[in-house]
């Protein structure tokens, strides 16, 4: 290919602005101008990233159905580990949204953080660097790398700028996802020695027998799932979030809970379709249990950053929601959603951050009636909390949507009991709003903040334009959707056993009495 | 046309909304008012050419913007579908949303954010218009949330205030519980139907009308699923019994808000709906059963609490939601025209006794208590007149506009004869005798009597202004003719060449009046579309054929087969409102004379024996206590919904960190504690360490299992793994 090596650049030009940023040294008394030049150093290597991943997602070729900008070095032997990078229609958003976020929490930071100011510089560069490798990994260990990497920076960014009780935070974070990534790396390690390869699209091409798929996707649903984080493995979102920066939640809500998602729609479901077919009603039943149950606590949440928390985990269980009912709705929809949870969750904890940075408490009985002396930060609010809440015109409609769609269509019942979080999800977003934007004037730091500054605004505008844009023209990103996802409902639509689960019958009379109580052991049993 | 009907509005919030600051409270006025009035004369012009089509061939039409989802089979785009039920829609939403633009100058004068208040209206008019004019069910619930949103806003809109907030907060969710049944509708709708687009849905809906699917784990029949689904939906939006809850409370919004949003337009999106799907509700007995008997029963639910209200403005939102119950049993027994026609003349004589009631506000002082009013009459005489002229509509007094619309709904009910038309007819008579008590307790305890009022409040009471007033007059004329006016065209008995004096005297009518009905404004505009209209009555045959329908424009347009052509659809067997143009006398002259006992009564007791009402209420104590309450339904749902979320979500939250944290990490941290002895430097050490940890282990179980599993493949393999981890 004449094109440069794109996914490369965008990986390591991070990396070496770190380096660089880490050499940055000068005479004691010099600090100011260290900072600052650290800063728009970083700030500008984030910003460069971006426009090359504006650049690829240009270049990119909807029609394709292949992997494209694939890049492919020979690493370890013959059949060992590759370097190899390459996107289609899903990783190239994530890709997106990663280079997207990164200069945005950069820049959030810019005024906000007072210690430490290279090392927390270095940790995002480092960050951005491992997520775009995540998402542009074809090969299972070279994912594995970067996905555990991630870990490493979050877990710093958490520890050392996080609140009081950031050491309880980041350790709890660092214990569920240790158990996923050495249960995943287990899998990874058995599929090479089965099929003699650590590529994934051969990995894709050679299934293993059901028998070990079914190990296998408890190993990788080990890891996924508490990425997710699905419940009841999600506790560890909640105390990290409320624990983190701003910048650190942004960055967590908006990339890295999607690394599980995108993890079952590279490993799960097109490597082990059978296994994945199996498990699938309890994966739905998890997600609707986590739609109900996070969206009831939520409810009850007294502090900001818990509350916008547990509404993340029931807006991740759309996610497994759709990916689980296997088909090209359920799907794009659930990709769709995490494109825009990605969207709508940053910008509500940059929302949070705001008001945090003037008053330094998230407690919700803190603030209330700012609407007063902060009119132009209660009209961002409301556009991101109508797209949390999933209004039609938003981006957080068409993923919610589509995804519920896809789970009627493989199960009536557990999409009715989905459904019912479109309630739970107003209430929450609903009451926190009025409880902290509307009502009288009850305290007096709250009512005396200045309302949106110039930096602020420059930060959560495109994020206002981006949530209408992609909830009014969602075929954008829906249409370079598709050839990847057909790559995967095609799996699906080959299997004799899905039958049951993802064709509803439209003729008159079906027979199936089975559509709701999705046995997988019948399911794989008939021809 | 149709863009700028439908576009203008958002033109106006866009402007109004982004550039208040910039172009001041006057800017925002002029911008939003101008627009929704050119709105209005769009739709107008739209109504003429969708409905006065040469011949017989049908004026609907489909105009695609652009793809809005397109994901696999599943297509949605956004386009405007102009037909015959849309235009009237149109005509009623913008006609209404330009008089309230209008008034709303003069109501708000004294208000801080007038500026954001007319752009809300404005997005108000927009969504409602994207609701009536989608031609597939995902932008109509596009729509349906918009105005749920704008309706928030609105309700909300004194912000300072508590209660305004709580019932705004709370006619959103209580809406959502309607709209999670619309959206499992519109999946239901896909799945049985492969596709959302109306065109393709009310194609032949007859196919399926055996077809059953499961549903929740039953085998159901398909439609009526559809249709149920689709009705909870509406049952939200129109705030019909078990989801009404948030109506009344939703009085708390500025009284232009009420006006246009919760009697004129968004409360009636729920009629619109069902009757926008009336090709598939045919084929659903069931369902059209069930909506029978929820509008029957709300209908006499509202009234009774109607009687015993004593704020002005929710007396007139418990008459909406009866009068709504009407609406919808009348499609409920497949007389899709008349609760279009009720519809219409419902929005000119509510919003009509809205914005009187307004008015009377705003002369009091902003006082909202029925008894601290009386003795005004004098003192506001136009007020009082267009109080006068909404009431008698209301009640179904003859000639005004609710009598013709009132009538054939209970006439339909009737002709249905079924066990639930006879229950809804019954329901509706009543209803109509409460109705009338009432509206005329309401007039007498505002106007007459001694001013019960505080001096000081007395001496300010002050006739509006006339940008006040001009609206009410627009819409008291709309009352007054409406019903008068469309009788033929909306419900007029469809065998025309026979039709008889009735119907043909109506449609002669039609032609002098329709320029006295359009604004002043439109003179010009209705009086050539006029031409037209009367070039058809001339050439009106006997000669009525389907087939040809190009050679044949010998029609009279003004009958209700070629007004609605097939925007609405009744199976031949359910033609309801046909029967009722051959029910007995009785029949038809009961609900006036139910309404006739209703004002008679009212007057007996609150004009000439004023003592009379608290005796009743005593002898009727438990009844009263029932209808005071509103039959408990905030308490029962506040026991049940309300706290019991907030239980469950403690509990939930509990159990979180008490049961999956003390198992989950907490029980692992404290084990491998216990194993190290030594929990204080765990705790208390650098962060660093604990990636360190991490990476050690990591390594050092990747070289146990590769050691064990598979020797060969280690030596190699593994190195790199720790040498990328380190990096």
């Amino acid at each position: 290919m004449d094109m440069p090596p794109l996914l490369s650049i965008m990986i390591f030009l991070p990396l070496i602005c770190a380096i660089m940023v880490a050499l940055i040294r000068g005479e004691k008394g010099d600090e100011a101008v260290i900072e600052k030049n650290v800063k728009h150093l970083s700030l500008f290597s984030a910003l460069f990233v971006f426009a090359f991943s504006v650049f690829m997602y240009l270049k990119y070729d909807p029609l394709a159905t292949d992997f494209q900008f694939v890049e492919k070095i020979t690493w370890f032997g013959e059949n060992g580990i590759n370097y190899h990078l390459g996107i289609d229609g899903i990783s190239v958003y994530f890709v997106l949204l990663s280079a997207f976020l990164t200069p945005i929490c950069i820049y959030i930071s810019w005024f906000s953080v007072k210690k430490r100011v290279k090392e927390y510089m270095i940790a995002f560069l480092m960050l951005e660097s491992f997520m775009i490798g995540t998402f542009a990994a074809l090969d299972s260990i070279l994912f594995y790398v970067f996905f555990e990497a991630v870990l490493i920076p979050m877990f710093l960014i958490i520890g050392i700028w996080g609140g009081p009780r950031r050491v309880y935070a980041s350790y709890k974070f660092f214990l569920y996802t240790l158990l996923g990534s050495v249960l995943m790396l287990l899998a990874l390690l058995t599929l090479y020695a089965k099929v003699g390869a650590t590529d994934i699209p051969t990995l894709i091409a050679n299934p293993v027998d059901f028998g070990l798929q079914k190990w296998l996707w408890l190993a990788f649903f080990a890891s996924f799932a508490v990425k997710m984080p699905m419940w009841p493995v999600h506790t560890w979102l909640p105390d990290a979030h409320v624990e983190a920066p701003t910048a650190g939640s942004v960055i967590l809500a908006g990339v890295l809970l999607k690394m599980g998602g995108y993890g079952f729609l590279r490993f799960s479901l097109p490597m082990l379709p059978e296994a994945s077919l199996y498990f699938a009603p309890m994966v739905l039943w998890l997600s609707v249990i986590a739609i109900i149950y996070t969206s009831l606590v939520a409810l009850v949440q007294e502090d900001m950053k818990k509350l916008i928390a547990y509404s993340s985990v029931a807006h991740m269980g759309f996610v497994t929601l759709g990916i689980f009912s296997f088909n090209q709705q359920g799907i794009e929809g659930a990709i769709f959603q995490m494109i825009s949870h990605g969207v709508i969750s940053a910008a509500l904890f940059l929302c949070v951050g705001v008001v945090y940075d003037r008053l330094h408490t998230r407690e919700i009985s803190r603030y209330g009636g700012i609407v007063k002396n902060m009119p132009a930060y209660a009209t961002v609010f409301m556009i991101f909390m109508l797209g949390s809440v999933g209004l039609p015109g938003t981006s957080g409609f068409v993923g919610e949507f589509l995804s519920l769609l896809g789970a009627f269509k493989a199960n009536t019942l557990i999409a009715f009991f989905a459904t019912s979080g479109v309630v739970l999800g107003a209430a929450y977003m609903l009451v926190l709003y009025r409880r902290v934007v509307f009502g009288p004037q009850n305290n007096d730091d709250a009512s005396r903040m200045p309302d949106l500054t110039s930096p602020e605004k420059i930060v959560l505008l495109p994020l206002v334009a981006l949530v209408f844009y992609l909830g009014i023209f969602p075929t954008v990103v829906l249409s370079k959707l598709e050839p990847a996802v057909t790559n995967i409902t095609s799996i699906y639509d080959a299997l004799p056993a899905n039958r049951e689960l993802s064709v509803v019958p439209l003729d008159n009379v079906s027979d199936s009495g089975e559509l709701n109580d999705a046995e997988g052991e019948n399911k794989t049993e008939q021809p | 046309m149709e863009l700028v009907a439908v576009f203008l509005p958002l033109f106006a919030f866009v402007i109004a909304g982004l550039f208040g600051k910039q172009i001041g409270d006057k800017g925002c006025q002029f911008v939003t008012t101008a627009s929704v009035i050119v709105a209005a004369l769009a739709s107008i012009s739209l109504f003429f050419t969708v409905i006065f089509t040469e011949g017989m061939v049908n004026g609907m039409y489909v105009t695609t913007l652009s793809n809005w989802i397109v994901s696999g089979d599943f297509n949605v785009k956004w386009s405007l579908r102009i037909d015959q039920l849309t235009v009237v829609m149109m005509c009623v939403v913008n006609i209404v949303s330009a008089c309230v633009h209008v008034y709303s100058i003069g109501y708000m004068s004294h208000d801080k954010s007038k500026g954001r208040f007319m752009a809300y209206l404005s997005l108000f008019t927009f969504a409602m218009l994207m609701l009536v004019t989608s031609d597939n069910l995902l932008q109509l619930f596009f729509g349906w949330e918009g105005v749920g949103v704008a309706s928030y806003l609105l309700i909300g809109f004194w912000n300072h205030k508590h209660s305004a907030n709580a019932a705004a907060q709370k006619a959103f969710i209580v809406n959502r519980v309607g709209d999670f049944g619309l959206a499992l509708g519109i999946m239901a709708t896909f799945v049985v139907f492969g596709s959302i687009q109306f065109s393709q849905i009310f194609q032949d809906p007859s196919q399926y009308a055996e077809t059953t699917f499961n549903f929740l784990g039953f085998e159901l029949h398909a439609l009526t699923v559809i249709c149920l689904l689709l009705f909870t939906g509406a049952v939200g939006k129109s705030a019909q019994l078990g989801l009404h809850t948030w109506l009344p409370d939703a009085m708390e919004g500025p009284t232009p808000v009420s006006a246009l949003i919760h009697a004129a337009t968004m409360v009636t999106a729920g009629v619109f709906l069902v009757a926008r799907f009336s090709p598939v509700f045919e084929y659903a007995p069931t369902a059209l059963m069930v909506v029978t008997i929820f509008g029957a029963t709300t209908a006499f639910v509202a009234a009774t609490i109607g009687l015993t209200q004593y704020d002005i403005k929710r007396v007139i939102a418990y008459s909406t939601m009866s009068q709504l119950g009407y609406m919808f049993f009348a499609l409920g027994v497949s007389a899709y025209g008349a609760a279009i026609f009720h519809l219409m003349t419902h929005a000119f004589f509510k919003a009509l006794l809205f914005l009187g009631a307004g008015s009377v506000i705003h002369a009091l002082s902003d006082e909202q208590d029925m008894r601290n009013m009386g003795g005004i009459w004098k003192k506001i005489p136009t007020t009082y007149a267009m109080m006068w002229i909404g009431s008698l509509a209301l009640a179904g007094v003859w000639p005004f506009a609710g009598y013709f619309s009132k009538d054939i709904i209970l006439e339909s009910a009737w002709a249905d004869h079924s066990w639930f038309g006879d229950y809804a007819y019954l329901m509706g008579i009543t209803a109509a005798f409460m109705t009338a008590f009432y509206s005329w307790r309401l007039i007498i305890m505002t106007f007459h009597g001694k001013p019960r009022a505080s001096k000081e409040v007395m001496s300010h009471v002050h006739e509006s202004p006339s940008v006040m007033l001009l609206p009410l007059v627009v819409l008291a004329s709309g009352a007054i003719l409406a019903g008068m006016m469309f009788y033929g065209g909306f419900v007029g008995s469809s065998s025309t060449s026979h039709g008889g004096g009735h119907n043909a005297a109506l449609s002669g009518e039609v032609s002098e009046i329709i320029p006295a009905a359009g604004d002043d404004e439109h003179h010009g505009q209705a009086s050539t579309e006029d031409a037209i209209e009367t070039h058809h009555e001339t050439e009106t045959s006997h000669k009525v054929s389907h087939e040809n329908s190009h050679d044949a424009p010998m029609v009279n347009t003004w009958s209700r087969d070629y007004f609605w052509h097939d925007a609405l659809f009744v199976l031949p067997e359910n033609d309801t409102i046909e029967a009722a143009h051959g029910a007995p006398f009785w029949v038809k002259k009961l609900p006036l004379l139910a309404g006739a006992l209703g004002i008679l009564m009212a007057y007996i007791m609150y004009m000439f024996l004023p003592t009379l009402p608290s005796k009743v209420v005593g002898i009727f104590k438990p009844l009263h206590t029932l209808f005071f309450n509103k039959w408990f339904f905030d308490q029962i749902y506040n026991a049940v919904f309300v706290k019991n979320a907030v239980r469950l979500g403690r509990v939930f939250w509990a159990s979180d960190k008490n049961i999956i944290d003390t198992v989950g990490p907490d029980g692992v941290a404290g084990f491998s504690n216990r194993l190290a002895g030594n929990l204080s430097k765990f705790q208390s050490g650098f962060v660093y360490q604990y990636a360190l940890v991490m990476i050690i282990t990591l390594i050092c179980l990747v070289s146990w299992f590769a050691f064990k599993a598979d020797p060969s493949f280690y030596t190699v393999k593994e190195i790199s793994i720790i040498q990328e981890v380190s990096e």
